[in-house]
Parts: C-alpha cells; structure tokens; sequence
C-alpha cells in the first residue's frame, strides 16, 4: 500500500495538489453534513411567490418552485458524489481486474480482453448510455452508476495491463515464481499493490469526468431523474428562467466547476507524484 | 554418489524472425547432495536461462525444446504443469538472484515476504511462521533480526538485502539451491560474506549449490566441480582444483589468461580477441573457433564432449591430439 500512500502525501505537498484536495474536502463535507442543517431540498413552502434572489433565508435564492437552491446544490453533491464515487470505483474495480489477469497471464486471454478493450474504446461511451438510457425510463439511481461504471473501465484495464507487463519483468516477480507462490497471490500480492499508484491517479481524473458525464445526462433529462435533486437536472430546470432568475442555474453549475476542477487539480498533482516525468 | 539433480541435453529456443535461435543448446551436468558445482561463463552464454529452466521459469516466448531432461529426483521436472511445478518451485529448488535491489517486492516487509515464502508450502499459523522467519534470518547472519523482520527493502543494504533473499529462498528449506550471480551487484567485501553464509548453510542443511557466476574468482575454494559454458554449451567440466591446475578448453585458458594474479610471476593479461557472438550467428563446427588461438582443420566440425583426464571432459578436438599446451607456456 506504501506507493498509493506515498503519492497521496506528494500530492498534498503540492500548491495545486493541496487546493484540489482542500476544495474537494469542503465539497464533500457540506455534502455529508450541510443536509441536516438547510432546508428540506424538496419542500416547497411557498410556491405561488415563485422564484426569489439570493437573500438571508436563501443564499443562493429559491427556484420557480419556491425550493431553496442552497439545500438542492447539497443535496446534489450528495447525489452527484456518491455517483461518481461509486460508478469510479465499479470501473477502477472491473479495469484493475482485467487488466491485472490480462497483464499476467498474456497469451490468448490477453489478446482476446484487449481487442475487447479495443472495439469498446472505439464507441463513444455516451453514445452507449444515451442509447440505453433513451430506452429505459426513469432509470433508477443504481442502474445509472453501474451503468457509467461498467462504461468507463476499458482505458483503465489497459493502463493496468501496461503497469503489469512492466512490472512482470520486475525480478521479485521472478523470485515470487521461483517461490512457488500462487497465480492468484502473485496477482493480488505483488502486481496490484505495485499498480494502485497509477489506479488511484486515473480513478480521481475519472470522478471529475463522471461528475461532469452524471450533469450531462441529467441536463439531457436522462440521468438522475426528479424529483431527485442533481446539478445537471437544476441546470435544465433553470433553463427556462434563466435572464430572469440566473441564481437557479448559475449554482448548481459553479458547484460542477469547482468540483471537477478540484478532482483534476488533485488527479494532477497525484499524476506528478507518481510519475515525475509527466510532469 | 546419488545424483540429486541431472540436466540432459537441455535446449532453448527463442524465435527469431522466420527461425528459431537457440540460446542455450545441449546442456547436461548433475549435482550431487551436499556439493557446489559452479557454472562460469560470460554474459549471454545461457548460464541464467540454464537456471530458469529448472523451474521452467523461462521467460515467454523462448520455450524448452523437446528431447531435454531434467530430473529432479526421480521426477520429471519437464513434465511438470501447474500445481505440481508450484510444488517444486521453492520446495525442491530454491532460487535467488542477481541483484538485491529488485529482487524484494518494495511493498511489504522483509517478514511478510520470508512468511510468504514459508506459506507458499507449508500450511502453518502466521506466529510459527514469523518464528521460522525469524530463525532464517538468524541463519543467514543478519544483527538484530526482531527489528529487520519489521524493514522495507529500501532500508536495508543490498548485502543485507542478499541475505533477506536467501533466507526466502530458504524458507521451504529446499534441496537444492540455485544461486544466479549472488554476488555480482555486491561490494567485494560483501560478497565474500555472503559466499560464506551460502557455505555455511550448503554445509549445515546437506543441500546442493549450483552456483552461477561470471567470476572465476569466487570459484575457487567454494565450488567441487565446475563447468564452463560457452555460446550455449557446456565446453568443460572438472573437479574444481583439476581445472584451476590444468585449464584445458581454449576458452578456458582464455579465462584464465584474462584474469589479472595477486601472486606468481608477473605477466601481462591476455584478453581473448573478439566477443561472444549472438545465439543467431553461431559458427558452424566449434563455437569457439573464430576467437581461438589454437584453432585448427578438424575446428570444423563440431567437438563432443571428450575425455582428457578422471572426471575431466572439453568440448575441443585438442582432447584427441597431442597438441594440448599448457596455458602458462603459451602466454608467457
């Protein structure tokens, strides 16, 4: 565990690194705790007096339903977040996993994942999720996350198998084989651990596209569905009111700036801290 | 003497455009219980693949060629496959290797991977594996061994480093231990130490050292026997002190021609011309013919193994004519 833990401390001593990871952390905590402080996103106390500009009971107004933006932009990020965490995780997991089995045992296993790989690289993935998500309505929030995870691990599984061809020529690999250790331990002990560094980096890089993937289907009414508070369905509700109440959408759309460009300028900084030369 | 290990015929192939290249090409010795037998030679002559090859670690896409043997025992190493190869692997031959610095896993502790070692064989609680770690690393001379079970690689020093993969290489407590270039990436006083503790425990745990060097010079006093290999071939074998007092091969004259003395007469080194050609440009007949300063008509075909003395073979026509001459009278 000590390279992925290594290049999380280099991250941080980072300028960028740090502000990334300083934004991110106040993103996540309002997330997880801002919700039991604001409104209920979904209460609509007043819905005759419409939309209202940013004021001292709404910081950030209310939209045309009266509801505070304040608590929907929260409750969003919890909505967003936990997407785009989960959906990273699913194709970290399934890319760590063919990749690792590719990497190592080569041969016609490895040449059958990767021209997989191949063709799956060559369709745009939010061609296949538009096509399954303009096909399935009212997609429940699960479906959505294994949906955008099982899309988004084919790039992943490559830089996994490239780390493992690499690392497969490593003499303690060698000696591990020379040891008689397992197929599986050599997998799981001394190949994975060795490639979290590169993981880690491609999984933070992924959360901010996710986050940004998650927004876009959910502007195209597609993704998280109402009433589900979530950035990108706050953006297309504003969109009607947007000369005459830009509060309703210039929020929720900060909110997905600041995020995905927190998660990158963190992804960057653990980028440099893993592999200097990139730098 | 009971053979615990005998190599027949061993050939490996690498393909190579249309063809296939033979790195290493008609390989047989034995190693006897309790016994050294150190197999010298140049970078590129197969000495390392020999040694992968008896774990059938051979790396992809070279393979072992069909009609080589190796008995292990009375098993069939080449026959081998999955669960059963594991078997062996740590179990009947210990390996370690060159360099130190790469050979530990930079992840883990010195403990977890001598216990992994110890785990990959013999089904025991984590505490009796620690305490077996322990005692390896006793074994293999290493101050204050509760603390360096706790170590990164990268906080020890590469001779310590050097004895952390023996010991692992220990943990099954093998028959045989392969030893590829131990200490070639040490410093000269290290690597006296660590030929030592491979002594030692040859001694103390019956085992057989097959120990593969570049270094004529570690031969000396470690091994029994040793065999020479060049351009994939074994081209002569002998009792250690047989070969010391009456290098035979041209090539090993060269060796040894090549090799500055500390004491006798002093004369100057005399490098063999030329380099070892690559395993697609070998010459027909003797492989060592271009390079050979003894070179003669009958060079062109290629030599067996031939007898010259007790348990004394080459691989040289020489063997057959009296025109064998003794190396110091040749370079002086």
């Amino acid at each position: 565990m000590t390279p992925a833990l290594t290049a999380l401390q280099e991250a941080w001593r980072k300028p960028q690194g740090r502000a990334g990871a300083a934004l991110l952390l106040v993103v996540v905590v309002s997330a997880v705790v801002g919700p039991w402080f604001l409104p209920d996103p979904l209460a609509q106390p007043d819905i005759l007096a419409g939309s209202r500009p940013p004021g001292l009971g709404h910081p950030f107004g209310t939209d045309q339903l009266s509801r505070d933006i304040l608590a929907r932009v929260v409750a969003g990020a919890r909505v967003s977040l936990s997407v785009a965490l989960l959906a990273v995780g699913l194709s970290a997991t399934i890319g760590a996993a063919v990749g690792l089995i590719s990497g190592y045992l080569g041969g016609l296993v490895d040449a059958g994942l990767m021209r997989l790989v191949d063709g799956a690289l060559a369709i745009p993935r939010l061609f296949i999720l538009l096509l399954v998500l303009a096909v399935w309505e009212r997609v429940p929030l699960l479906a959505l996350v294994i949906l955008i995870g099982a899309t988004g691990w084919f790039a992943t599984s490559r830089l996994v198998r490239g780390e493992v061809l690499r690392l497969r020529e490593e003499t303690y690999v060698r000696a591990a084989e020379a040891l008689g250790a397992a197929r599986r331990h050599i997998i799981l002990r001394h190949l994975l651990p060795n490639t979290l560094g590169p993981l880690l980096v491609a999984a933070t890089l992924g959360v901010g596209d996710v986050i940004l993937l998650e927004a876009g289907l959910s502007f195209l009414g597609l993704g998280v569905q109402p009433p589900t508070p979530s950035w990108g369905s706050m953006v297309l509700d504003s969109r009607e009111v947007l000369v005459s109440a830009p509060w309703a959408g210039i929020f929720p759309g900060l909110a997905i700036v600041i995020t995905v460009l927190s998660a990158n300028l963190f992804g960057d900084a653990l980028r440099d801290a893993v592999d200097p030369r990139s730098a | 003497m009971s053979h615990v290990l005998e190599v027949q015929n061993l050939r490996i192939s690498f393909p190579s455009g249309q063809s296939r290249v033979y790195p290493v090409d008609g390989v047989s010795f034995w190693l006897n219980r309790g016994e050294t037998l150190a197999l010298v030679g140049e970078s590129g002559c197969g000495k390392s693949l020999t040694s992968l090859a008896l774990l059938q670690l051979v790396p992809a896409p070279g393979r072992i060629e069909p009609g080589s043997a190796i008995q292990l025992g009375d098993m069939d190493v080449l026959a081998l496959r999955g669960e059963a190869l594991r078997q062996i692997r740590g179990r009947r031959i210990g390996m370690i290797f060159q360099d130190p610095m790469t050979s530990l896993n930079p992840v883990f502790t010195v403990g977890d991977q001598i216990v992994e070692g110890i785990h990959a064989h013999f089904k025991i609680s984590r505490t009796a594996a620690r305490d077996r770690a322990l005692h390896l690393l006793q074994e293999v001379g290493i101050p204050d061994p509760v603390e360096r079970l706790k170590a990164y690689p990268h906080q020890l020093s590469g001779g310590m480093r050097q004895r952390v993969m023996i010991a692992i290489a220990l943990a099954a407590e093998p028959e045989i231990l392969v030893a590829d270039e131990p200490t070639t990436a040490l410093d000269v006083t290290v690597q006296a130490q660590i030929l030592e503790v491979l002594d030692r425990l040859r001694a103390s745990r019956g085992m057989a050292v097959l120990l593969i060097t570049h270094d004529l010079g570690i031969v000396a006093g470690r091994a029994d026997r040793v065999a020479v290999m060049y351009a994939g071939q074994i081209i002569e074998e002998a009792p250690t002190e047989q070969l010391f007092a009456q290098p035979s091969h041209p090539y090993t004259q060269g060796l040894f021609a090549s090799v500055p003395r500390i004491s006798g007469p002093l004369r100057r080194l005399t490098p063999i011309r030329g380099t070892v050609p690559a395993p697609s440009a070998w010459p027909s007949g003797c492989r060592f013919r271009p390079r050979c300063p003894q070179a003669f008509d009958k060079s062109e075909q290629e030599p067996p193994m031939l007898p010259i003395g007790p348990d004394h073979v080459m691989r040289c026509w020489l063997a057959d004519t009296p025109r064998i001459v003794a190396a110091d009278e040749r370079t002086r």
